[in-house]
């Protein structure tokens, strides 16, 4: 309905349109924290208490100390990983709410790995084969609701919800019942395939659970850049999940991409489960998911689905979850969940809203002809 | 007009008078001071290229959007920024291109709906049925009440569209496209409805691009380009060259035969002896959820440098054929040849490499990603030659997509825009570099021109025209009956999902077609399939 007569006359020129989409993929997630921030204050004063001083010692009991912050590099390395998960299988137009399950699953499989393998191992093979059983397990998790849909048309998001009960129970059953150590609910430790803590090279971060598998979850982020922007299958992914008639036409196989992409999102959760066994515990234990793989959903919601919006999304996340912790004294720490809620509200709300009033400006300082 | 209503006419205010409208959608000017006059009692043709602002303008008058500059009056009040809601009450209809019907509910529910009849708390569906044939008979809009909406025509449906816009007390209707769905026996019974609301007093404002239509029906003409009132003319005085004129600023070659486009001759049949078929088909039968037999029983061949026009009322199988032929739609029995390679059953890849190249007839929801950039639609369907190691050459799709603006004329001339913000007609480019500025033997083209305007047209039929003389076979399915006359060798009609005669061109004539479209069985003359 649309054409304009003489382009250059109304079109912004091209940095133009470059600055415009960076701000449209930045300012929403800023204006959906000062809402939160500012909704975070009146629930704070309703408390009670002073703001700054709760969001003071929010930041100091996070990034203002080592060990503290070492706590966020741990709790966002799952995040990382459950949020390109969850984002992979948005960008195909798929909604995997499995994470949970998924990330559990590959815990378990990296824990067997390393129970597996005989202790004295080199790191050099057992970290990689550890990763591999994790992302395997993780993938095959993520590939029964992928052929579900694909061949019987069932609903991803009911089979991926379902299957978390099915995968938690099935490992709390085989962990409780054949290979925990006596008392507990967990395995026992690995033998081989444990990766160095973070402090084995900043000292200062001594205490902290962060870990190496972090470098792994940066480097999926990044590997999944690649894949979505540069190689033919994320032309394929992407083009399924934005039109899939238009993708049939182009001769993608919607199907395939479905399930490649659910499997994939499976063994991007299954990755995350490295953390926490190889990384700091060193066991496979009941609970370790402990809603990460749902949090995952948020991540990728505020990293507006790019593995670079995903990783700094992943660190606010963690850094609100160990920032609960620490101002427990002062409010209790559902505080902190209530302010999560809040961004993903804001975030959902801000994105149409913050670009609708972004395109108005442009055309303004575009001005017509 | 009558004489009374020719006086009233020079007395009366006018039934809508806008001018200055200017209205922006973020970076894009879709009205920049359009005006448009209409007097009461008149029917009134809008016609423009496509993106030349006439929905828009439409849209601002019914209240849809209230507009960044100028003003609009109805009666001789002024209405500027009105709500549809007011617009309705002042009695302002209009009647959308696309309907907005309920299909599991009745006519006569449909009609009444959120302004139901009601006794005792319930509908009382008696009185609505009564109010709906009422209102029929005075207009001559005949249409049983008591039928469901999905069991309807498409003619039908647009009756129940514009008698649920008059229930509403309109007098100034509005009419986007309505002619784009329907048979040329609906366009003529169309047409007696409109005159007959006008004799009754209703003002018609029609939007078209059809010129053959505007000299038909239309009383006075306003002309669009690019977001501005060209042209004003009065239909008794002017002409389709003039009116084209208006609209594209420049003279238009209606592709026609003996017009020189593409220097075709007429080809017989023999011409193409010895080379083969390009594209063969046989007994080919395809189902829907709906209908098992949608495609019924269709055979037929193309030869090289031939057309074959489809000719047919939409929904007559069209759709399914064309998309069974390129591997989006699976086939009951039957046979496709491509060549000498068997594609019945062939993924559309295998087809795209074996020389198949495919127009489709929804180029927003098929032929193209809308939010990816015309770079990457130029290389759609065709991204595998585009791979190394698994990864895209952005450089080689880069250097492709600035070659295929270039060639074809693609505006804006920026491969990084996203398809969804170039225009229709533009969109359709991006398509047609797509898939004729590579190497293949077959075209399908669906509606190849469908809501393109004039200029594109013109364009694309100068293409088909010399794709088929460099030897491409062509099948062109089109809901344009004189799309079809203008360019294909032999034109087959399809009704019900059969071909039920397939014409050589010069034994085709519009009445003869007109016939076998709506399912007449015995033409003379025509040779069976």
């Amino acid at each position: 309905m649309t054409a304009p007569p003489a382009a250059s006359l109304i079109a912004p020129s091209r940095a133009t349109r470059a600055s415009t989409a960076l701000a449209e993929s930045l300012l929403p997630p800023v204006v959906a924290l000062l809402i939160a921030l500012v909704a975070g204050d009146l629930l704070i004063l309703a408390f009670g208490q002073s703001p700054a001083a709760v969001f003071g010692l929010l930041l100091e009991g996070t990034w203002g100390n080592a060990y503290g912050f070492g706590q966020v590099l741990y709790k966002a390395t799952t995040l990382i990983c459950t949020g390109l998960a969850v984002a992979i299988g948005l960008r195909a137009g798929l909604f995997n709410i499995g994470a949970e399950g998924q990330l559990a699953a590959g815990a378990f499989a990296a824990a067997i790995a390393g129970l597996w393998l005989p202790s004295g191992t080199s790191a050099l093979l057992a970290v990689p084969i550890a990763i591999g059983a994790a992302m395997l397990a993780g993938g095959a998790t993520g590939w029964v609701p992928g052929v579900l849909k694909a061949r019987f048309g069932a609903h991803e998001v009911i089979v991926t919800i379902m299957l978390n009960f099915i995968v938690l129970a099935m490992l709390n059953w085989v962990v409780a019942s054949h290979l925990n150590v006596p008392e507990t609910l967990h395995t026992p430790e690995i033998a081989a395939g444990k990766v160095p803590r973070l402090s084995a090279l900043v000292p200062a971060f001594h205490g902290s659970a962060a870990n190496f598998t972090l470098i792994v979850a940066l480097a999926a982020a990044l590997g999944m850049w690649w894949m979505l922007f540069r190689s033919r299958m994320g032309f394929d992914l992407r083009a399924t999940g934005l039109q899939p008639d238009a993708a049939e036409y182009g001769g993608i196989r919607v199907r395939r991409v479905w399930i490649r992409a659910l499997t994939l999102s499976g063994a991007l959760a299954g990755l995350g489960g490295i953390n926490f066994v190889l990384g700091y515990k060193h066991y496979y234990e009941e609970g370790l998911a402990g809603g990460f793989g749902f949090l995952g959903i948020a991540v990728a919601l505020v990293g507006r689905n790019h593995p670079l919006g995903i990783v700094l999304a992943a660190l606010f996340f963690a850094t609100l979850s160990q920032g609960g912790l620490a101002i427990n004294a002062l409010v209790p720490k559902q505080f902190v969940e209530v302010l999560q809620g809040v961004v993903i509200l804001a975030v959902a709300a801000a994105v149409p809203e913050v670009r609708r009033v972004l395109r108005a400006g442009v055309a303004r300082a575009a001005g017509p002809a | 007009m009558t004489a009374a209503q020719a006086a009233s006419a020079q007395l009366a205010p006018l039934a809508v008078r806008m001018s200055g409208i200017v209205m922006r959608f973020g970076a894009v000017v879709a009205n920049r001071g359009a005006s448009l006059e209409v007097a009461p009692g008149e029917i009134h043709a809008i016609v423009g290229e496509n993106g030349a602002g006439k929905s828009t303008l439409m849209h601002v008058l019914t209240g849809l959007y209230e507009p960044d500059e100028g003003t609009v009056a109805v009666d001789g009040h002024d209405v500027t920024g009105w709500s549809t809601r007011q617009a309705i009450v002042a009695g302002v209809g209009m009647v959308h291109q696309h309907f907005m019907l309920v299909p599991t509910l009745t006519v006569a529910e449909n009609v009444v709906l959120g302004r139901e009849p009601r006794r005792y708390g319930a509908i009382d569906m008696a009185l609505a049925q009564e109010e709906v044939i009422a209102l029929g008979k005075q207009f001559g809009l005949v249409v049983d009440p008591r039928r469901r909406v999905a069991e309807l025509s498409v003619g039908e449906a647009q009756r129940v569209e514009i008698l649920k816009t008059l229930i509403r007390g309109a007098r100034i209707l509005v009419l986007d496209e309505p002619t784009a769905v329907l048979s040329p026996p609906e366009v003529g019974e169309l047409w007696r409805v409109l005159r007959r609301l006008r004799d009754g007093g209703a003002t018609t404002i029609l939007i078209t691009h059809k010129l053959d239509e505007v000299m038909d029906i239309s009383e006075r003409i306003t002309v669009m380009r690019h977001g501005e009132t060209t042209a004003r003319l009065a239909t008794a005085d002017t002409t389709p060259a003039d009116i084209a004129r208006a609209m594209v600023g420049r003279e238009v070659v209606l592709a026609h035969r003996g017009s020189g486009i593409g220097d075709r001759e007429p080809r017989e049949a023999g011409a193409t002896k010895g080379a083969g078929h390009a594209l063969e088909v046989q007994n080919l039968v395809v189902g829907t959820l709906r209908n098992e037999r949608a495609v019924d029983g269709v055979t037929f061949a193309i030869a090289p440098g031939e057309i074959l026009g489809v000719a047919g009322v939409e929904g007559n199988g069209q759709t399914e054929l064309i998309e069974a032929l390129a591997g989006l739609r699976e086939v009951s029995s039957g046979n496709v040849m491509l060549g000498n390679r068997d594609i019945t059953r062939a993924p559309v890849r295998e087809r795209t490499d074996g020389g198949l190249a495919h127009i489709p007839e929804d180029r927003q929801r098929r032929g193209l990603v809308l939010d990816f950039p015309v770079a990457d639609n130029l290389v759609l369907g065709l991204q595998h030659r585009y791979t190394r190691a698994a990864q895209i050459d952005r450089a080689a799709v880069v250097a492709q997509a600035e070659r295929q603006v270039r060639t074809f004329d693609i505006r804006p001339p920026d491969a990084s825009r996203p398809a969804r913000a170039l225009s229709g007609g533009n969109q359709q480019k991006i398509v047609i570099a797509r898939e004729m500025g590579r190497d293949y033997s077959v075209l399908l083209a669906a509606q190849p021109t469908r809501g393109v305007d004039v200029g594109a047209i013109e364009f694309i039929h100068s293409r088909l025209l010399a794709a088929r003389a460099e030897g491409k076979a062509i099948l062109l399915v089109s809901a344009e009956l004189s799309e079809v006359l203008a360019l294909a060798d032999r034109i087959a009609v399809m009704y019900r999902g059969a071909f039920v005669a397939i014409l050589p061109r010069a034994e085709a004539t519009t009445e003869r077609l007109g016939a076998l479209m709506t399912g007449a069985t015995s033409v003379p003359g025509a040779t069976p399939p």
